[in-house]
């Protein structure tokens, strides 16, 4: 029968190869569905992977559509690696987006000066590193599980934009219409090129990748937080507090989750409204996983699942194909990354059963 | 046999070849956005239905897309755009969420025609539709008076948006015609669909001592509760006398397919312009289901209303209207409230007696 | 029928999906695995619940074929989790995405047919009984079902071998292997239950809650039933008051709303989920360092050393 077995050290050979073998199974897959839907599949497959690179408008919007992702999923990272599971990401970017939409409102139509956006920016980061940080201490004072907590909070902060924008924040001259009003100048994200959505959000992504993984990698932090999740008593002997960093991870994540949020706003959106966001909290955690928790690798996973967003809706216009094929063809897409990266670390073998010794249980 | 096969493998080959590199087509290309899946049976459903009506009119004159379950923020934007983009020169978005969204696409697309459902921003090639729902449910609140044996009738509410608060408004004016003393319970299920929780609200408004029951949620679970309770209730968007074969007296109906046909057909004929098209009954864009479970004088009655707001002899907010603080609206319509006072409704009438959530 | 008896008769068959889910989780948890794909089997649970009931016009077989998909699903998740050893939260929420989607194909030939809802329990005189009487014995077969499986469930795992096996395997997965414990498989064999739960749960909704079928019709159910079993501390009777208390207080705040209780209903929504955290903590506090009734092992990869 076939088994796994713990690789001695990792294959670069194939760390490089298996992300190129998915594609190649996801490619055989697709093949095969769309050949059964009657569909031509090397259009199919052109749709989803080949025309969104094709011109600059596809590019850009899968940099905006990646932005928030990665912002979100090198948080999570923090999270994971030490393995404090926060699961309530969604929530702190809405909070985030609340605390920074805040200001705006506030200084709607006043003459405010250029620090708008900057102070935004900060409360933002504030506010869902102070949301996050209520899951961690449920944790660390009441032992209360922190997947529970961050997830129910998700749910709670939803409310409270949905009660925000269709009561005290609503825009005077909208019709009674759930929505604030559009966000003054000042109070919005300059554009990196004119006539695309491509705005400065995306460069404060790419700079926080770069800062995470010199945290993580060159700083005694970052190599606490990666030893505690991967030898935990070995981190206890060697001193290192468990709860604070439990504190710290949480608020590391909730902070750059805001920080997402209120980006997401003062750049694409605009304005506040509610169910503003697609889930970009639960995405990110995919995206985390699929860039192995590493900030380089996260930043290719964002930019890989936006363009199969992207190619999606290319493949609802073009291929006429219903979006739960897209969503069956990612989760498909998702596995077979995922099974190949298993790859990796491990890898298969053929064994003849052994007899089970006498004191086993067969 | 073989070479049958093989013959038949190039020509398959050749086919597949040739949509790569299919010439342009001269079709007019007609988008949808939709909020909802097509499978919801409810408000995204009947905009499906009324895409596949201008399918089954224009055959090959015209070819359509869509795109479902779009989230209306950001991703919005962007749906529209890859429409824009891929050569459909007119696109629906059917959700008041894509209002901003589709200005800003319309700007910059000058040559494509944008029409946004239930919105109040338009422009040069960016139009506005939507249906007087509030007529209907006038229509439903005369019936629901009539039924009514408690006296109070339960209304499923989703959010408490302008639309939503004029429909409760209409149908309260509708049943006080009848009786001045009717109450209305309401509970906000903060979703547009949820179909456990639509059940659970309408089982609620039962428990309560609702006996009819009319909503503004997208799925027949209300409508379900009431047939099992061995109550009254209104269907919504679709026509939902299949899930409340003893509890359905009427269902507003919503019917896009006349107006995209005539939208489509003056793309066609180089007429399109930017208009604002509010169509009441008069103009079918929404249809009353059968008038079912009553007795003779109570559908007259129903069809008679429904005759004298069609021709405009009756306005289901003709003035004077009584605000909830017993203060008289002010009547900018001449002798019934203006469209804007309704499109922008935030107050209930008097006979209401919980207040607006939020405000 | 009073206010109180339809009240408790409308918590009980909320929380019914919540409790049927949470179950097969809970398995799967003590098992050590954790499968975030719970919305995902049960929304497939539903659609292949629908369509088989519509198509054979028998509830049973509807529930069957929502068993059957959501074990299915979870196979697939044990494939991956179990057999290559892949990271078992990335892989529940791709089952979430792919369970959505499949779901939406399937019921796509089904929208806006109904079927005959499951038949409540009726027997004379018992069930005449006023207040407990349709409380206790007038229930859809779901409801006793969940029951019996919470029994089943507890029993289970403390009064036989094999589910001192199973909370052995979660614990400590390496020690069990060592004394001969085939730790894969029965971690597959709970994988699978709890898809078949989840399967259940989700097919309750199309087959006796508002029996007919709707994309997307979970509405998020899954993730709470996931909440439900950390919230129970990994104990089945912990569960059913969980389910239970969740369900209780969604109902009430519609029940509040109708009366005319003036609190904004978004803050009314989110009770159900503000009162989980805070039992949470109140429980978690008197029971001192209560995360440590956590499964040791749980979500973590275990691969048998040859």
């Amino acid at each position: 029968m076939l088994v796994l077995e713990r690789r001695g050290e990792s294959s670069t050979a194939i760390a490089i190869a298996s992300p190129l073998i998915a594609i190649a199974l996801t490619l055989a897959t697709i093949a095969v569905l769309f050949a059964l839907l009657g569909k031509n599949p090397l259009q199919a497959l052109a749709v989803y992977f080949l025309q969104p690179l094709t011109d600059s408008y596809s590019l850009q919007e899968i940099a905006v559509k990646a932005t928030p992702l990665v912002l979100i999923a090198v948080g999570l990272s923090f999270c994971y690696l030490a393995n404090v599971w926060n699961i309530g990401a969604e929530g702190q970017f809405l909070i985030g987006a609340l605390a920074g939409g805040w200001l705006a409102v506030a200084t709607q139509g006043t003459d405010a000066g250029p620090w708008v956006l900057p102070a935004m920016l900060v409360l933002g980061a504030v506010g869902g590193a102070l949301y996050a940080l209520i899951p961690a201490i449920c944790k660390v004072r009441f032992g209360a599980s922190e997947i529970l907590v961050s997830l129910m909070l998700v749910y709670v902060a939803d409310l409270l934009l949905d009660y925000l924008v269709r009561g005290p924040w609503r825009d005077p001259h909208g019709y009674n219409f759930p929505t604030t009003a559009e966000f003054d100048p000042v109070a919005t994200l300059p554009l990196l090129v004119q006539g695309s959505r491509l705005h400065y959000g995306a460069l404060i992504a790419v700079l926080v990748v770069i800062a995470a993984t010199v945290v993580l990698g060159r700083t005694i932090r970052g190599f606490e937080i990666r030893l505690v999740g991967a030898a935990s008593k070995a981190a206890r002997f060697s001193g290192f507090d468990a709860n604070k960093l439990v504190v710290t991870t949480f608020a590391i994540s909730g902070a750059l989750a805001g920080l997402a949020g209120v980006i997401e706003i003062a750049g694409p959106v605009g304005h506040l409204q509610p169910a503003f966001s697609p889930g970009y909290g639960f995405t990110a955690i995919i995206v985390a996983f699929l860039g192995r928790l590493h900030p380089v690798g996260i930043l290719f996973a964002a930019l890989f699942l936006a363009l199969t967003v992207i190619g999606g809706e290319g493949a609802q216009i073009t291929l006429k194909v219903p979006l739960d094929l897209t969503k069956v063809f990612q989760g498909l897409l998702l596995f077979y990354v995922l099974a190949c990266d298993s790859l990796v670390l491990y890898r298969i073998r053929l064994v003849t059963p052994q007899r089970r010794t006498a004191d086993g249980v067969a | 046999m073989k070479r049958m096969m093989i013959g038949g493998l190039l020509a398959a080959l050749a086919l597949g070849a040739s949509t790569l590199v299919a010439p342009a087509q001269d079709k007019l290309k007609v988008g949808f956005i939709y909020l909802g899946p097509i499978g919801d049976f409810g408000w995204t459903y009947q905009h499906e239905v009324g895409r596949q009506g201008i399918v089954k009119h224009f055959g090959d004159k015209i070819e359509t897309s869509y795109l479902e379950n779009v989230n209306e923020g950001p991703d919005s934007e962007r749906a529209i755009e890859q429409l824009a983009r891929t050569g459909h020169k007119l696109i629906f978005t059917t959700s008041f969420g894509y209002m901003d969204p589709t200005v800003k696409v319309a700007k910059k697309y000058p040559d494509v025609y944008f029409e946004h459902n239930t919105g109040y921003k338009r422009d040069k090639n960016l139009a506005t539709y939507s249906a007087r729902f509030y007529e209907g449910r006038y229509i439903q609140g005369q019936i629901a008076a009539k039924m009514s044996k408690s006296g109070v009738l339960g209304y499923v509410g989703s959010f408490p948006i302008p639309e939503v608060i004029s429909g409760i408004n209409s149908t309260i004016l509708g049943a006080q015609s009848i009786n001045p003393n009717i109450k209305v319970k309401i509970i906000w299920v903060n979703t547009w669909f949820d179909p456990g929780k639509e059940a659970d609200a309408a089982k609620a408004l039962v428990d309560q001592g609702a006996d009819v029951l009319m909503q503004h949620t997208d799925s027949p679970a209300a409508m379900q509760v009431a047939e099992a309770r061995g109550k009254y209730a209104f269907g919504q968007d679709s026509d939902m006398y299949k899930f409340g074969q003893k509890a359905q007296l009427t269902a507003i109906v919503n019917n896009w397919a006349p107006y995209y046909v005539e939208r489509v057909q003056e793309v066609l004929d180089k007429k399109w312009t930017s208009t604002d098209t509010w169509g009441g009954l008069n103009t079918k864009y929404l249809l009353m289901a059968s008038y079912t479970n009553m007795l003779d004088d109570v559908k007259k009655m129903a069809e008679d209303t429904q005759a004298a707001i069609s021709s405009g002899k009756l306005h289901p907010f003709k003035c004077p209207v009584v605000a909830q603080d017993g203060s008289t609206v002010e009547c900018k319509g001449g002798t019934h409230l203006a469209d804007e006072q309704i499109l922008g409704m935030n107050f209930y009438v008097k006979g209401i007696d919980e207040k607006i959530p939020g405000k | 029928m009073g206010l109180l008896e339809s009240i408790v008769l409308a918590v009980l068959a909320a929380s019914t999906p919540l409790l049927l889910a949470a179950c097969g989780e809970l398995v799967a948890e003590r098992a050590g695995v954790l499968n975030l794909g719970v919305e995902g089997m049960m929304i497939v649970g539903a659609a292949c619940g629908f369509a088989g009931a519509y198509v054979t016009g028998s509830i049973v077989i509807g529930a069957l074929a929502g068993i059957a998909a959501g074990a299915a699903l979870a196979a697939v998740f044990a494939l991956l989790t179990l057999g290559l050893a892949v990271n078992q939260v990335a892989t529940g929420l791709a089952l979430t995405i792919l369970g959505v989607g499949i779901s939406g194909l399937i019921g796509a030939g089904f929208v806006g047919e109904r079927i005959a809802g499951a038949p409540h329990l009726y027997i004379p005189g018992l069930t005449d009984v006023p207040f407990l009487g349709r409380i206790l014995f007038g229930q859809d077969p779901f409801v006793y079902l969940s029951l019996a499986i919470v029994v089943g469930i507890w029993w289970f795992l403390y009064r036989t071998r094999a589910g001192l096996e199973l909370r052995a395997i979660g614990d400590n997965p390496a020690s069990a292997h060592a004394l001969g414990y085939p730790v894969l498989r029965k971690r597959a064999l709970a994988v699978l239950f709890g898809g078949a739960c989840a399967g259940l749960g989700g097919a309750y909704l199309p087959l006796a809650y508002t029996p007919f079928w709707i994309s997307g019709m979970t509405a998020g159910r899954g993730w709470i039933a996931l909440a439900l079993v950390v919230f129970a501390s990994w104990q089945p009777g912990r569960l059913v008051a969980g389910a239970y208390l969740f369900g209780a207080v969604t109902i009430l705040q519609l029940h509040a709303q109708g009366a005319g209780v003036g609190i904004p209903s978004q803050f009314m929504s989110s009770l159900p989920y503000l009162a989980t955290i805070l039992v949470l903590v109140v429980i978690s506090r008197t029971r001192g360092r209560a995360g440590a009734a956590a499964p040791a092992s749980l979500g973590t990869v275990f691969v048998p050393d040859r």
